[in-house]
């Protein structure tokens, strides 16, 4: 490990230009790919906020017994896809009416405005075919007038989230492989520049484990020390952009440090392929 | 050929490039332990050839290689680089590291196989002394006349104690006086008992040495002077 060590440090302090490229070829990478992420993070954040928004609305037929609503409210709440419901009595809507629409509060009256039930989904339970069963389920109570839900903004809604998240993929797997790419020649470049090294070590009887060990070492280093700057980049960026454009939510911790694990993880791989095929040549 | 037990044995070797120039034809041969072998011939020969298949740099197309009990036949990775540190490989360009000195050379030899720290500076020593460079243990290559880096890797083939010592055209790149300095050195080693094979385009020296020789032409095996006088002949 020692020696590794001294033959990563070796190695750095021979082609430092080489070294730092190599950092910063990750650090870039990761970075366009993490802004993407980040896009993308910032995109879902809206539509779940959005998504929050789908409720479905029962309204009561007048002169219903208040008991025989209390119960149903009751069974609702049991539905497997139900995250709450509260009973909207007439006079409720009202207030809330009058509160919301000011310029038509003297407008309303206390029997203008029906009683209902809102009920609110769970997450992941918000999509159109989950709505519309939720929805034929309330309309089979006797007592309920109407069942209304927004059916078109729901679907046109999940249009949207399903388009941004296949090109979210889509453009993620393209950003990753062209950042895996550029990160292998680089990595390629410098085991090629110790290729001599490499032959010696393997002449005078070196195992490969024991070549390798440097060049995955030198790999994961730069890939952490990479992963680590793409983040700080990310960072300012987002700080730049909250400034002038609009306030963008960070990754949370977790996903920064997947990130610079990532960095690793790639830095290692591409030591690992190119050290490989350079060891088949000698 | 000598009574000691055999280190080398080509049994029917052929070997066949993709490019489809050069290679060998059914080689047969086998040197002994302590033996001094030169390999002669025109370039293309198939001198390189041999020795890459000894330390299996290459494997046959056809036949066996068997080296200190290794087969080119079911040799594994490690086996091969296991069989390396018992063997001492030199080559015409000297293959040192530019950007160290003689000493960390030949240390990089040893530690790379793993030899205790400890160790290393006394037999790095020893081994540069032996060679004659102990004034230059701490030149760089670079530093270093032609003749003198090829004791460098000399003494880097040395350091592991070899049974063998593999050289190519140890001397193709030094002038006169540096060439017989050299060979002189290879003779000593092999006077300590080591084991030489050495392609060499230098035939006053085969002939005035009285070591054997395998002559090789297109691939094949035309000539050992185990089995017979060495003819006049020129190349």
């Amino acid at each position: 490990m020692r020696l590794a060590l001294r033959e990563v440090w070796t190695a750095f302090r021979r082609a430092p230009g080489l070294g730092v490229l190599s950092v910063f070829t990750v650090a870039f990478s990761l970075f366009a790919v993490g802004l993407f992420g980040l896009v993308a993070y910032n995109t879902r954040l809206a539509l779940e906020r959005l998504e929050e928004r789908v409720e479905i609305r029962a309204y009561v037929t007048e002169g219903t017994e208040t008991d025989a609503v209390a119960a149903a409210v009751g069974d609702v709440r049991a539905f497997p896809e139900v995250a709450s419901v509260t009973y909207v009595s007439p006079e409720d809507a009202l207030k809330k009416a009058r509160t919301e629409m000011t310029e038509f509060k003297d407008v309303f009256e206390p029997e203008f405005l029906p009683a209902s039930m809102e009920v609110r989904l769970k997450p992941g339970m918000r999509d159109p075919e989950t709505v519309r069963v939720v929805a034929k389920r309330l309309n089979g109570y006797a007592f309920v007038d109407d069942v209304r839900y927004g059916e078109e903004w729901v679907q046109k809604f999940y249009s949207v989230r399903r388009a941004a998240t296949a090109a979210g993929i889509v453009l993620g797997i393209a950003f990753a492989f062209a950042a895996m790419i550029i990160i292998g020649s680089t990595i390629r470049t410098s085991v090629l520049a110790r290729a001599r090294e490499i032959g010696i070590m393997r002449l005078v009887g070196a195992t490969d484990s024991f070549i390798r060990a440097p060049f995955l070492i030198d790999g994961v280093l730069k890939g952490l020390i990479g992963g680590a700057m793409a983040v700080v980049l990310m960072w300012i960026t987002r700080a730049a952009l909250t400034a002038t454009v609009f306030a963008f939510q960070f990754f949370p911790a977790p996903v920064l440090v997947l990130c610079v694990l990532i960095g690793g993880i790639i830095g290692l791989l591409g030591s690992a392929v190119s050290v490989g095929r350079q060891l088949k040549r000698v | 050929m000598s009574s000691n037990p055999t280190i080398v044995k080509f049994t029917s070797v052929t070997k066949s490039w993709l490019r489809g120039s050069g290679g060998l034809q059914k080689v047969s041969f086998a040197a002994a332990k302590g033996e001094f072998v030169f390999l002669t011939g025109p370039s293309g020969a198939g001198k390189s050839t041999i020795l890459k298949l000894c330390y299996m740099d290459e494997l046959p197309s056809g036949g066996e290689v068997r080296v200190s009990g290794v087969s080119s036949l079911n040799a594994k990775r490690t086996e091969i680089s296991k069989l390396r540190r018992k063997l001492g490989i030199v080559f015409q360009d000297f293959r040192l590291l530019e950007d160290r000195t003689a000493w960390a050379n030949v240390a990089f030899a040893l530690e790379v196989t793993g030899t205790h720290p400890k160790a290393i500076p006394a037999r790095v020593q020893k081994v540069l002394e032996r060679v004659g460079l102990g004034p230059k243990m701490q030149a760089m290559p670079s530093e270093l006349s032609g003749g003198e880096q090829q004791r460098v890797a000399i003494a880097r083939a040395l350091v592991n104690d070899p049974f063998v010592l593999l050289a190519d055209e140890p001397t193709g790149n030094l002038d006169d006086r540096a060439s017989r300095a050299v060979f002189q050195l290879l003779r000593d080693i092999n006077t300590n008992g080591t084991a030489v094979m050495m392609a060499t385009h230098d035939l006053d020296l085969v002939r005035n040495s009285g070591f054997r020789s395998l002559e090789l032409n297109k691939g094949a095996l035309v000539y050992d002077s185990a089995e017979a006088p060495l003819p006049e002949r020129e190349h």
